[in-house]
């Protein structure tokens, strides 16, 4: 099959290459540029385990095509970085909250988390309930990572706070 | 020696970060950065993938495979049948049950989207093409799917390939679909007890056929070197060195030429304990290109394919005194075991451990009969946070105590208090076989009762009906048995069920644990870390552990039914003492005493009556590589194989709290209080997860999963679109509590906690769905309540109008 050329900033990084025109974003991503933060847990967008952020949007990379992420701004896990460079507060959150176990869902949920704090910096647990539905569990029944993104979203916004 | 002063006691302590203190998890590191290393994550040179052409039929006579299509598609390298395995004896494979399973379909399908042909090309898009060109002819045949009429002397014959056989592993059988019988019990004494009772109960109890369903599906990457015949297969293996085993009996290969390593496992929950075609057409694929092979599960593989759980079909008798004193059980079964009999567990358990069907309470008699029967589904029945077929049991007794409460008019609580075991009987002996080694029934349901304030509840509750509310409370005391096990009843493919650990402490004092268990999530290198740091007195921060690679691990049977901590976690503790000992022999010889003149203190030997004297464990180590007693060999290591003496037996009070919408049938969970008693806590975080997780998925199988196939044989709903797996927005809010009851033969008293809230949850839910229903007569209701189920039920009442 024909390839085609795609351009895409992917984590920050400048990206330039060739798909065919079927490749999927979560194949894209995994075997061209090796990123295996996100993965594939289903093939009908419903689990969500391979969410990456495009253009400011959760996106489920497993049902959308290469191309159509062309011109792009694509952020996955690799690319999720605390303000010091360090852990971001989702990060360290999910880790002191005990949000994940096998760590299978874990990069699709924090990157979903991560947009959602951007939609709403201060969610409630029923909105953060809402917000990460559309990334499955089956280790955490979901409790501890309902407080990680709580955490994380207190102490992004002290850090806001103390930064204005 | 020196600076033993300067910290107390209780401080040194807490720098071990051993058993009992919440420990922030090792793993998190690299999965909180998307760094954690799963097998669709490995990549070898030159890779190809792998994946299959599946039937679509149920069961059909194959009469071609016409690969030449597929072989033109670019990028195709290999189309492997059965024909091209059947050389190399490799088309079928045994199962862990001693039955076989076929690999590639061998002349006849017998499930739907059995595998057909392997299909291997340069990538997945590559081979997705190559399979669709694959042309195969099928004649199809009568389909069975209902097990009540598999032996129906009408029915069509399934297992043309062991219509002969007497046995297919599991003893012998009656009916070219019938696979075992298995009883326990005394059958007339139970009897006699049914015929005098004053009160008897019976419930038809289906535990619907589920799936597991872990968010990572099963794959692996097999590798062939044809230089040095060394087949190296990654996978996900919650048994890595059972699977090499294995593989060495199905191909010939001596197992110090197959490695098997278990990466990071995205969650198996028992879906991944089996042996699977894939992973044997894997390595047939690079043995027939010479290159490594991929091959990953899709969702619907997953769900349609491999290792289901339970579809077991119950009927279930109490018999009682007037004053509810059960005085008998009884329970007939009938197993849908599927295409082929590969259910993993113990050899000589067909039905698992079903015979704790006496849960709880002191039952003087009993009897169990479960036969296992064949139809055209996907094969497996042991799995799902499971531990062989306890499930199964504790959902049977705690719906039939409920409706013996219901029959007699007295309290759901009540009944079980008048039932319990007691805590004096301990050590008891269970009139099905059992030996329970130890508990507090009624303390824990006490406590339960305290904690949601019960009386207050079935106060409410009343209330509600005298408006015609419905409100539930359902109460599940349920009993587990955990950790096989002891090597003289259990065994896998003729393997001993013990564990092991093997502990390498460094001149330093930090030290390396490898264990014959694989974590799939549970956590094992932080909490066996701990394990081992109160045992021999390092840090748990300097112990790293390490699981899931053949060539490293010492040998041990895997991870599933709850048995990594009540075996694994023994021979760490046991390993750990071994090192210990050798370290008190250094110590004296370093302080110059005798060896009974020094007493261990956290992180220290220390010489009695002169605490300023000691050597702490970090100078032992050291010594251990440098100056030893003459006589002894250098090092600090040790392995232990740990056949434990028992089984450990876990319990809980599990009580939830449903409100149902008597319009829309909706049933809203409003509250759910789990207490867990799984012994001495090592890492109460984690703890508190596996309760978590394992109540999420109790709720998923009592309130939506199930499934259903047509007439045809076609499976129904084989997608997460159909498939229930409930979302943050579903799950409910959990609470969690403990007792404390240790059992007596495990090292640490530690009993295994990850399959409790499993087993009872989900007799904790229907039983708070019936409970609603209760004053309108209702005593059981069919698993998974959904809103339609539910209405429906509400609309035969008429509670509706």
């Amino acid at each position: 099959m024909d390839k085609i050329a795609v351009k895409m900033t992917v984590n920050g990084n400048a990206v330039e290459e060739l798909v065919e025109p079927r490749m999927l974003l979560i194949h894209f991503l995994r075997e061209q540029l090796n990123l295996t933060g996100p993965h594939i847990g289903c093939e009908t967008s419903h689990c969500g385990a391979c969410t990456v952020d495009l253009d400011g949007r959760s996106v489920k990379s497993c049902t959308i095509f290469t191309c159509q992420a062309d011109g792009g701004e694509v952020l996955t896990i690799e690319g999720l970085k605390g303000a010091d460079g360090g852990l971001h507060p989702l990060q360290e959150g999910f880790m002191q909250e005990h949000g994940l176990q096998c760590g299978f869902c874990t990069p699709g949920m924090i990157t979903r988390a991560h947009r959602l704090l951007q939609e709403n910096p201060n969610p409630s647990e029923a909105e953060i309930r809402v917000g990460i539905s559309g990334n499955l569990c089956r280790c955490t029944g979901y409790q501890n990572i309902v407080k990680a993104v709580r955490y994380a979203a207190e102490r992004m916004n002290a850090q806001q706070e103390a930064a204005e | 020696m020196n600076d033993v002063a300067e910290l107390t006691v209780e401080e040194r302590e807490a720098t071990l970060g051993g058993i009992g203190t919440a420990r922030k998890r090792k793993e998190d590191a690299r999965f909180i950065r998307g760094q954690g290393n799963f097998v669709d994550d490995v990549k070898l040179p030159g890779m190809v993938f792998g994946d299959f052409v599946r039937s679509p039929h149920a069961h059909a006579k194959i009469i071609s495979i016409d690969t030449s299509a597929a072989l033109a598609v670019p990028g195709i390298a290999a189309v492997v049948t059965a024909k091209d395995l059947e050389p190399l004896g490799l088309h079928w494979m045994p199962t862990l049950a001693g039955d076989v399973a076929a690999v590639l379909a061998d002349k006849k399908v017998h499930f739907q989207n059995q595998e057909v042909a392997f299909v291997v090309g340069v990538d997945r898009y590559a081979v997705a093409d190559g399979i669709l060109a694959v042309e195969v002819e099928y004649e199809a045949l009568p389909v069975l799917v209902d097990p009540k009429k598999a032996l129906d002397d009408d029915a069509p014959i399934l297992r043309e390939d062991v219509v002969e056989k007497d046995s297919v592993g599991q003893g012998p059988r009656r009916h070219p679909n019938h696979i075992f019988t298995w009883e326990v019990g005394d059958a007339d004494a139970t009897e006699a007890a049914f015929a005098s009772a004053a009160v008897t109960v019976k419930e038809d109890i289906l535990y619907p056929r589920s799936h597991p369903s872990p968010i990572e599906t099963c794959g692996c990457v097999a590798s062939m070197d044809a230089t040095n015949g060394v087949l190296t297969v990654y996978g996900t293996f919650q048994a890595p060195h059972v699977i090499r085993t294995v593989v060495s009996l199905i191909t010939g290969l001596a197992e110090s030429k197959i490695r098997i390593i278990s990466p990071d496992v995205g969650g198996g929950f028992g879906n991944k304990v089996g042996a699977y075609p894939g992973y044997i057409c894997a390595a047939a694929g690079s043995i027939v290109t010479g290159l490594p092979v991929k091959w990953i599960e899709s969702r619907m593989d997953n769900l349609s394919t491999t290792a289901f759980a339970r579809d077991y079909h119950m009927t279930g008798e109490l018999a009682a005194d007037a004053n509810g004193k059960i005085t008998a059980v009884r329970a007939t079964v009938l197993a849908d075991h599927g295409a082929f009999n590969t259910h993993a567990q113990p050899s000589k358990w067909p039905a698992g451990f079903f015979n704790i069907v006496t849960g709880s309470y002191d039952i003087p008699v009993g009897h169990v009969k479960v036969d296992g029967v064949f139809t055209n589904k996907a094969p497996g029945g042991v799995a799902y946070r499971c531990s062989f077929r306890v499930t199964e049991a504790a959902y049977l007794i705690e719906r039939l105590i409920d409706a013996l409460a219901q029959k007699i008019g007295i309290d759901k609580a009540e009944i079980r208090f008048r039932n319990f075991v007691q805590p004096e009987q301990f050590p008891y002996h269970s009139s099905l076989g059992w030996e329970y080694d130890s508990g507090d029934y009624p303390t824990a349901l006490k406590k339960a009762l305290a904690a949601v304030d019960y009386d207050g509840l079935r106060k409410e509750q009343a209330e509600k009906a005298a408006r015609g509310e419905l409100m539930g409370i359902g109460i599940a005391t349920f009993t587990e048995i955990v950790g096989a096990g002891p090597t003289r009843n259990c065994d896998i493919v003729g393997l001993g069920m013990f564990d092991s650990c093997e502990i390498r402490v460094h001149p330093t004092g930090s030290a390396i644990v490898r264990l014959g268990t694989k974590s799939t999530g549970q956590g094992h290198e932080t909490t066996f870390g701990q394990i081992v740091a109160t045992e021999i007195g390092l840090p748990s921060e300097d112990i790293v552990v390490e699981e899931g690679d053949t060539d490293t691990a010492p040998y041990g049977l895997g991870t599933y039914g709850s048995r990594s901590t009540p075996v694994a976690g023994a021979a760490c503790a046991v390993a750990a003492r071994k090192i210990r000992a050798k370290a008190q022999k250094i110590a004296a010889h370093l302080l110059e005493v005798g060896e009974d003149d020094l007493e261990w203190e956290v992180d220290r030997f220390k010489v009695k009556g002169l605490p300023e004297r000691a050597a702490t464990m970090k100078e032992i180590a050291m010594a251990a590589y440098s100056n030893i007693p003459e006589g002894m060999e250098h090092g600090l290591e040790t392995t232990s194989y740990y056949d434990p003496p028992n089984f450990t037996y876990p319990f809980g009070a599990y009580i939830c709290v449903v409100d149902v919408d008597r319009f829309t049938g909706e049933i809203k969970v409003r509250r759910f209080y789990a207490l867990d008693d799984c012994g001495t806590r090592i890492n109460p975080m984690v703890i508190e997860g596996q309760v978590h997780g394992g109540l999420t998925e109790a709720f998923a199988i009592a309130m939506g999963q199930e499934l259903l196939f047509d007439e045809m044989g076609n499976i129904l709903g084989a997608t997460l679109q159909d498939y229930f797996i409930p979302t943050a927005v579903e799950t409910p809010e959990w609470e969690t509590d403990f007792t404390v009851t240790p059992s007596p033969h495990h090292p640490i008293g530690a009993k295994g906690v990850g399959e409790s809230p499993n087993v009872g949850g989900v007799p904790a839910f229907t039983n708070a769905v019936v409970d609603a229903f209760a004053q309108h007569g209702v005593t059981h209701m069919p698993m998974p309540h959904t809103t339609w189920r539910v209405w429906q039920t509400i609309d035969e009442l008429g509670l509706n109008k």
